[in-house]
């Protein structure tokens, strides 16, 4: 059976898991090494080879407190962080599980052979980072950022397939994923999946059906994500009536080399480089005078398109920031940031040990997502009641468990990729040895899964993918960036509602069976609008300022109204709020308060 | 990615492109597709093949970082090894003509997708994953700086690909020798003081075939997208060989 054809149900050839993950990055992976040690027959589905997924190009590193750079340093500091930064709706249950536990989820990818730097005592080498705070924001910057020279996740996504390997893993590289299949009981039992070589499709059958599909950057015209950034995830879960979780809140990242978009870590301004205006100025002293270049990114992004916008960018444009480095020597730079020195020749044309980095804020990562429980499990909301979506799980960007609330602080993604990952193993392994069952599906609940694809193999005319791509990421670059306001968010939203039935309709003029990445690219920009269209009715929704999503007309915080989470379904397009956790188990809840760096 | 900039002065060029469908071509031709690039901005290879692919949607390669640490898109560029998206225009282009193939040696699945899995068989056998004996500690295994400056040059690897099909031993016995990646791989976990496999690791090394049929030619120093040395690595490995033996 082959993906070009006009396919039915009950002809579609079954492939029986105990346990797939849908994805192959640093989650993905960390929940298939624990099932896969565990014994139960394990696949990873993913449409690029494992280690070309996103995970590879983190930079800087994962920020945990080991207490390698100070002995005294305490997980209960960085949950403070990390609350703060998250601008106090991220989940605090959460939060504590992630910096409690993140100590042992470091030591293991130690242990599997990640090569970390090191320190002259021969532990972990750690940096410092933005957001970063000794004793509750007392004790001035903390160095908790471990680190693989600027390469860590290329290390620890190479480290983890590694891993995968020695466990015994089965991979289905190059395997696109095109919807969930569901029972009657709205259970998930599996996904409809084809192989992209050849083009044969199949059900694959499953216990447990993990998402770690990662974020979808690429519904803005600039992003730091890769091309495969897609999405794909986000819009399965919708399309399979699933909500969304503060899907609005995207961050910027204050440095994105000007013109391209590639990142450039926040370990450069961890290692003592800063931003400077046209006139030379070391502007984040006026905006946060205590953490200076190293507050949390929302704040630093938001600066620089201030100046920006009010005639100190640099260049015959005035369009751009620079970031300095040359001071530090190129010791510091060619040891420290070798990559940096590496993508800041290949794109800027500048290396950075001699010239400043132009940048700019630039769209990085998705803190909103799937809702899920702290085991991974996949969160619904009926009438103001959470419930569990039985045999779907979630992990890493594409979840909202929340650890990141409205603004993640850097290095904190792959500590969630990680900790999460591996907490979905050990649920999915406790509830499989429990003896999970659920119902099986019908072929008319599979015919659901592959309608879109039937739909895409029998279009006639139409817009084409390219196109549709365009607009969409011109519109969201254009009307839910850095800086949002009432007006331009409605008319983004009036353009994508007129969009959708073409979008819907995609025409795919080459249908062949093998290898088509046309296929492929439209199937993965009906995900990338699912995506951007919750992304701006949300945003229109949340009428405050709060983490990265500011607004010019409601420029403060509203904590009577707004201390919530969004709830987005694209059944009816319609948001609704549901409550931040308060409750964590071992500390004191962290209460809202002002919020300065 | 460049494709949305809006091009302001424009030159043509003609991109020379491997075509093969196995859905519909009964063997693979050369195919030219003119595209228009801006006079005053350099763009990378893949940037001009996105644009081509807006033109003609069936041409097919592999692309997902667009900075060069993914390792998708190796390929062979007027001639040579590379990655699309790192390798400028301005590098590449020779006489206003970009001609562009799979990497040699491996099996073309469509246009300028190669079929990989020989070469991560070939990776998969030299065990990449660190081995230990000794119990884990309750924190993280201790490595001074010097130890762990080792493994610089060797942990960098992308898998792209581009050595181990631009190496002629690779070409003649892609089953039974290793390839310069593979190779890189090994030495990468023998030079790690972590590592406590190196006697099996050698062990495994030893026939005529899986090491030794590197004859030093170095065309993978000459292509590695990232500067890493294999042949180095290699006679590294040798060395331990030897010594060994004696």
């Amino acid at each position: 059976m082959k993906v070009d054809e006009i396919i039915k149900a009950q002809d579609l050839p079954i492939k029986d898991f105990d346990g797939i993950i849908i994805g192959g990055g640093g989650s993905g992976m960390r929940a298939s090494l624990q099932l896969a040690e565990s014994g139960l027959n394990t696949a990873v589905i993913s449409k690029v080879f494992p280690t070309r997924s996103h995970t590879v190009s983190a930079q800087g590193g994962i920020t945990c407190a080991i207490q390698s750079d100070d002995p005294e340093d305490d997980w209960r500091w960085h949950m403070f962080d990390t609350v703060k930064g998250s601008d106090y709706i991220g989940d605090q249950d959460a939060i504590e599980y992630m910096c409690s536990e993140g100590p042992k989820a470091i030591f293991e990818l130690e242990h599997m052979g990640l090569p970390f730097s090191r320190t002259e005592e021969g532990r972990i080498y750690q940096r410092p980072f933005g957001g970063q705070s000794k004793d509750y924001g007392k004790g001035g910057q903390a160095s908790r950022t471990c680190a693989a020279a600027d390469r860590t996740g290329h290390s620890l996504l190479h480290t983890l397939y590694q891993a995968n390997l020695k466990a015994g893993t089965n991979f289905l590289n190059e395997w696109f994923a095109i919807d969930l299949v569901l029972n009657s009981e709205n259970e998930v039992t599996g996904v409809v999946a084809f192989e992209i070589e050849s083009g044969e499709i199949f059900y694959i059958r499953s216990k447990a059906t993990v998402l770690a599909t990662g974020g979808a950057g690429r519904i803005y015209a600039s992003t730091t994500n890769a091309l495969i950034n897609s999405g794909d995830g986000i819009g399965m879960a919708l399309r399979a009536g699933l909500p969304v979780q503060d899907i609005e809140m995207w961050q910027f990242h204050p440095t994105g080399i000007y013109g391209h978009g590639t990142l450039v870590t926040e370990g450069c301004r961890g290692e003592g480089g800063y931003l400077i205006n046209k006139d030379g100025e070391r502007f984040m002293e006026r905006y946060a005078p205590n953490a200076k270049d190293l507050a949390s990114r929302d704040v630093v992004s938001r600066a620089m398109a201030k100046e920006i916008l009010e005639g100190r960018g640099c260049g015959p444009n005035e369009d751009h920031i620079k970031l300095r480095l040359d001071h530090l020597g190129p010791g510091v730079v060619h040891k420290r940031l070798p990559g940096i020195t590496e993508l800041s020749k290949t794109f800027a044309h500048v290396d950075p040990a001699v010239e400043p980095i132009p940048v700019v804020p630039t769209c990085h990562y998705m803190m909103g997502g799937i809702p899920t429980n702290i085991h991974g499990q996949v969160i619904t909301v009926k009438e103001g009641v959470d419930s569990v979506v039985h045999g779907l799980y979630a992990a890493g960007e594409v979840a909202c468990v929340s650890v990141h609330g409205g603004n993640r602080l850097g290095g904190n993604s792959l500590l969630d990729l990680v900790v999460f990952g591996r907490a979905t193993g050990i649920s999915i392994e406790k509830s499989l040895k429990q003896g999970s069952s659920l119902k099986p599906s019908s072929n008319e609940d599979i015919e659901q899964a592959l309608s879109r694809l039937n739909k895409l193999n029998a279009s006639k005319e139409g817009k084409e993918t390219d196109e549709l791509k365009k607009e969409m990421q011109d519109n969201m670059q254009n009307n839910f960036g850095v800086f949002r306001r009432e007006d331009l968010m409605e008319k983004g939203i009036k353009d994508l509602s007129n969009s959708r039935e073409a979008v819907e309709n995609i025409y795919l003029s080459d249908k062949s069976a093998s290898f088509n990445t046309a296929r492929i690219e439209a199937l993965e920009m009906q995900n990338l609008f699912e995506v951007a269209e919750a992304t701006a009715i949300t945003a229109n929704e949340r009428k405050e300022s709060r983490g990265a999503h500011a607004r010019d007309d409601y420029t403060e915080r509203d904590d009577d109204n707004w201390l919530k989470h969004s709830i987005y379904f694209s059944s009816t397009k319609t948001v609704s709020k549901r409550d931040v956790n308060f409750r964590p188990t071992t500390v004191q809840a962290f209460q809202p308060s002002e919020r300065s760096y | 990615m460049s494709a949305t900039i809006p091009l302001e002065e424009v030159k043509t060029l003609t991109l020379n492109i491997y075509r093969f469908n196995p859905d519909k071509d009964e063997k693979a031709y050369m195919q030219d597709i003119e595209i228009e690039v801006p006079v005053n901005k350099d763009l990378m290879v893949l940037d001009a093949l996105l644009i081509a692919k807006e033109q003609d949607t069936s041409l097919s390669f592999r692309r997902s970082c667009g900075e060069g640490v993914c390792g998708s898109d190796g390929m062979n560029i007027n001639g040579k090894n590379g990655l699309a998206c790192v390798t400028p225009l301005s590098e590449a282009v020779k006489r206003n003509k970009l001609i562009l193939k799979p990497m040699p040696g491996l099996p073309v699945v469509r246009d300028l997708i190669v079929d990989m899995k020989q070469f991560f068989d070939q990776l998969e056998k030299v065990k990449p994953y660190l081995i230990t004996k000794d119990e884990d500690p309750e924190q993280e295994r201790m490595q001074s700086p010097e130890e762990r400056e080792e493994l610089d040059g060797l942990y960098e690897c992308i898998l792209c690909g581009c050595c181990s099909t631009a190496c002629p031993s690779f070409w003649w016995n892609p089953d039974k020798f290793l390839g310069p990646a593979a190779l890189l791989q090994s030495w990468r976990f023998i030079a790690d003081s972590r590592d406590q496999a190196t006697e099996e690791r050698l062990e495994d090394l030893d026939d005529a075939f899986s090491l030794y049929r590197c004859h030093g030619i170095m065309n993978c120093v000459s292509v590695c997208p990232k500067g890493l040395n294999p042949t180095e690595a290699i006679s590294n490995i040798r060395k331990k060989l030897i010594n060994r033996k004696g």
